[in-house]
Order: structure tokens, then sequence, then C-alpha cells
């Protein structure tokens, strides 16, 4: 006989994974400090390299690390960057 | 014309006193039994014709009735008339009404009937599950668990469980569960983070099968969902965190859950399923798994799901705490805060508030660490031992926040990284004077006051906060009446 159950998740489409699209060598790259304790340290160690490398750098920052990134910001470095590199410190 | 029906099941004496008399004056006879037993019911009695059956009882669903032998007058989907049992005048007058002439000579004028296959409670479920399906009452999708699977390690297989056994949301389940609340069961509770999924009540009510939940939990789960999806709470934060916190329901005034002795401990159903089955939301609905979305260094028992009710009984000092934060008196209301394990604190000796404060206060500084200051707010839980000293001193909840809040400064100098070999703390440069006092709490209010716990020991509890306030989750107050 088995059993029928009901799904309890919400029952979202769940995206294929997609290889990312060919691009280029990236020329500016945003350093995103989540508002963590020292992640300024890194992202200024990180910051010093890339840009010893040839590479634009933009520092942006999320307000608080507990709360995902606001939707401008997202937007912001979409369209500035090419690259964008999110730091964790502690 | 018409046309006269009958409805019968095998094990009915009353079906087969009826039966040969129904047989003979050609009245259309449907069987809630299974082909081979409605075989041998008219191989039993001699009929001449062998019943119908009905189908998945969809006629006896239809009709609904609450016992056998039932005789009723169909005109095309209306009903005209119906007789439940042996009522041989109502039989004959009904029989009439088509044209049909019944003999029932020789039987009781009025004999109840056997109960309808349909009241047996499991084929009831049945019943109103696939009604409630129909008319789209449940939507979600159906998985099937094959009979040679074993149901618990399939749901452990396909990532439903909190890693302890669930009670397999069967659509009979749900639909009962579903019957402890008013609402729709597609009204959308909230969309629960990480991954947006909306939470309707019918996704709360399959989850809240599945922590255990017995039923009358079901409205303070759908108030606590609604809270923890409100943004100011950052469920996404908080579950996503190193640190342990974790999403605690704090139920004031709502019967049926534990209030007094081990308030916070096993064996309580309501208790325990209640916080479980939000965990469960937030994992099945939200998508958020431990150790892939949440990344909690340790976590801590109470993320299985940590709901208690506070005691409001004639030895409460204050009123709730949702009701000291907006829900109107008399109703029941939830608060969710985000909190770590709570610990004891012992004070046996105090015997006055002033006193009582100062012992708390000292738990309170512990919080996370005595080093970081206004970043954590904190739950207390006052035990009644603790709670009679500011009834009867007659302090407010207010009074109690003021207090602790004032004996919870400390002075710069002792706090400052470095400070006792300890790196953590406030920068020196913010450090103008070692000697002023440099509060722990942004506000008297950030110390959250309940009251609950058995009679007998001189113990409160502590809980230390996640992330506070703008820059991270504040607690959420939610009435549990829209839900009911």
């Amino acid at each position: 006989m088995g059993l029928t159950i009901l799904d309890p998740t919400a029952e979202r489409d769940v995206a294929p994974e997609r290889p990312l699209a060919p691009r280029g060598e990236p020329k500016a790259i945003a350093l995103v400090d989540i508002r963590k304790p020292r992640g300024d340290v890194f992202l200024d160690e990180l910051e010093r390299l890339l840009r010893e490398r040839g590479h634009e750098v933009l520092r942006e920052a999320k307000p608080t690390f507990t709360k995902p990134a606001p939707q401008d910001l997202r937007r912001d470095i979409a369209q500035r960057c090419d690259a964008v590199i999110e730091a964790l410190a502690d | 014309m018409p046309e006269l029906l009958a409805l019968v099941k095998h094990d009915c004496p009353v079906c087969d006193q009826v039966l040969p008399s129904f047989d003979a004056a050609g009245v259309r006879v449907l069987s809630q039994s299974s082909a081979q037993d409605t075989e041998a019911q008219a191989a039993r009695l001699g009929l001449g014709t062998v019943p119908e059956l009905d189908v998945d009882l969809e006629l006896s669903a239809r009709l609904d009735p609450d016992a056998v032998p039932t005789l009723v007058l169909l005109d095309g989907s209306d009903e005209r008339g119906r007789v439940e049992g042996l009522d041989r005048q109502g039989m004959l007058e009904l029989a009439a009404q088509a044209g049909v002439e019944l003999d029932l000579d020789g039987l009781p004028a009025i004999r109840p009937g056997c109960a309808s296959l349909t009241r047996d409670p499991e084929v009831a479920a049945r019943l109103a599950a696939r009604r409630a399906r129909d008319e789209g009452r449940i939507r979600s999708r159906e998985l099937r668990i094959g009979e040679l699977e074993d149901t618990f390690e399939a749901l452990h297989e396909r990532g439903l469980t909190d890693g302890l056994p669930v009670v397999p949301p069967t659509p009979e389940r749900v639909v009962a569960m579903l019957e402890h609340t008013s609402r729709d069961p597609q009204d959308v509770v909230g969309v629960v983070p990480p991954y947006g999924g909306e939470a309707t009540v019918e996704k709360v009510a399959v989850n809240a099968v599945m922590a255990g939940c017995a039923g009358p939990e079901l409205p303070v789960v759908l108030a606590a969902v609604e809270a923890v999806c409100d943004e100011t709470f950052a469920m996404h934060g908080l579950l996503a965190t190193t640190h342990p916190a974790g999403p605690v329901i704090v139920v004031s005034g709502f019967d049926g859950f534990n209030t007094g002795v081990n308030v916070l401990g096993q064996g309580d159903r309501a208790s325990m399923t209640a916080g479980r089955a939000l965990q469960l939301v937030v994992r099945n609905v939200g998508g958020g798994r431990p150790g892939v979305e949440d990344r909690a260094a340790h976590g801590q028992p109470g993320k299985l799901g940590l709901c208690f009710g506070e005691r409001l009984d004639e030895t409460a000092p204050w009123p709730g705490l949702a009701q000291d934060r907006g829900v109107p008196e008399g109703e029941p209301g939830v608060t969710v805060v985000a909190l770590e394990a709570p610990r004891v604190i012992v004070d046996q000796l105090a015997r006055e508030p002033e006193g009582l404060c100062a012992s708390l206060a000292m738990a309170l500084e512990n919080v996370a660490t005595p080093r970081l200051r206004l970043a954590f707010d904190a739950l207390l839980l006052v035990g009644p031992e603790h709670g009679r000293i500011f009834k009867e001193a007659g302090w407010t909840r207010a009074q109690v926040q003021q207090r602790l809040h004032e004996l919870t400064h400390a002075p710069a100098g002792s706090i400052v990284r470095g400070a006792g070999g300890s790196p953590e703390g406030i920068e020196a440069q913010w450090v103008t004077d070692p000697s002023q006092p440099v509060a722990k709490f942004a506000a008297p209010d950030r110390i959250l006051l309940a009251y609950a716990g058995g009679d007998a020991g001189l113990f409160s509890m502590v809980f230390g906060g996640w992330a506070a306030g703008e820059i991270g989750s504040a607690p959420v107050t939610r009435s549990i009446a829209p839900w009911v």
C-alpha cells in the first residue's frame, strides 16, 4: 500500500545549476564589508593586493552583518563592478 | 420520476432485515462493503440481485448518513427525502413517492440502523481529506512512501526532519490539524527566510503534524510563524549566524501550555511540539538547513524548538509579556525572541527586591561576555519564589527593568580591551574616564521579563540574546486571536 504524505516544503522550483557565462578578466572589483569586527583589516589587505595587480577596487559595506544586503546596494554593485568579494571576519 | 436508492452494508443486521423487501420491490441498492462481503451477504439472504458497490463511498460521502440502511429519494442531484434505520411507515411513504410498493410486513415498526461506514473514524478522516483536496482547501503535493520503505527513515532521507522522528503528515492528519483554526488553509501566514518560501496555513499545519502537535497548539504556531517573518525579527540572519541563538516562543495567556513545574523541560506536549513546529517551518518552508544555511558554531538544544507558557495565575507579579507589549488584556499572544540557551540564577537568600535585583544583575552582566555592551538583549524568566518577592513589594515589571538596568553598568576601565588580560572589550580610544559607568543594555526594556516555573526553588533563568535591536533581531509580539 505504501503511505501518502503531504510535502512540508514550499515546493519551490529549484533552478538548475548554471555555469557562469564566459567573462574576461574583471576590471572593477567590489569589496563588501559585512560589518563584522576586523573585516576591514582583511579587506584592506585584499585591496592592496588587487591594486598591485592593476584592478580598480570599490569598497562597499552592508549596514549590518545580521541582515541580507539591501536591494539598492546589490544593484549598485552589479552596475559598477565586474566581480564582487564579500568578506567574512571575526 | 424521482429515484429510490438504498445504502446498506454487509455487517448490519437491520440491513439484513430490509434487504429482501428492497430486492423484491426492485429498489436500487448500493453497498458500502467490499465486493466479496456484498456477494456473501446477497447469497446469505437469497437476494435476486447483488447490490451495487458504492465505489470509493462516493454516494455515502455525498449523502453523509449517520446510519444504514438509508433509503433516499433523489430527483437528479436533489434529495427529496430520506429514512435512516428501519422506520416502516416512513419507508412506505418514501417508496410510494417513487411509485414503488414495498412489502415490509412482519418487520418491526422502528429499529435504529447501524453506523454508516462513513462514521468509522478512519474512513471519515479519509473522506474529509478527499473532500478538502477536491475543494482546494489542501493543495500540497502528495509524496508517496513506498510499501517497502520505512516511513520514518524515508522522511529522514528526504531531508524533511530535524534529526528526530516526525509524525508522517498524511492528508488525514493535516486536515484534522486544520480543524484547529478558522483560517482558510490557503491564507499566507508569512514568507519564510532564507529562501522566501510561502508559509500558508496548510504548510504550517503539515509541519505542525510532523512536530507532533496535538492540534490545539496550531494557532500558537501560526502566530509564531507570522512573528518570525516580520523583518525586524531578522530570521534570515538568526538562522545563518555562527551564534547559538534560535527563535524562542513565549506564550502569554493561551490555555494548554505548561507554565509551572519543569516549564522549560521535557514532558509538556504543547510546549515541546509548538517550538519544534516553528523550527520545522523554518527548515522545510524557509529552506534553512543546519550546517548548510545555518552556520551556528555550536547551536544549542533549544534550536530543536523552544516554547514556554507564562504563568499568569494569581501568583504572577505582572501581566503577560505579550500583553505588556501591546496585545489587549484578556487576548492571548506570543512573543518571539532570538535567544541562546537558558541558565539558572541562584539566589536563595534574597527576601527583598533590591537584593534580588543585585543578584539577577550579576547574571545579566555575563550575557555573551561582560566586556560587550549594548550589543545583546536578554530575557529573564523569573521563577515563582523570586516573583513573590517582587509581588509582595509591589514592584512593577517596569520598576524591576529600571533597577536591573541601573545595576548592569560597569566602570569603563574594567571593560576596556586588555583589562584583566582579556583582549575583548571596548576600544581604549572611547574611554576618557575609567570610572565612567557603561550600560550593559541599550535600555531598561531591552531586559525582557517573563514569569513561569514551579512553586519551589529560589531560582530564575536568564537567556542571552543575539545581536540586538536595529542591527540585529528585535522581539516581535503578535496576538494569537486572529489565528484561532
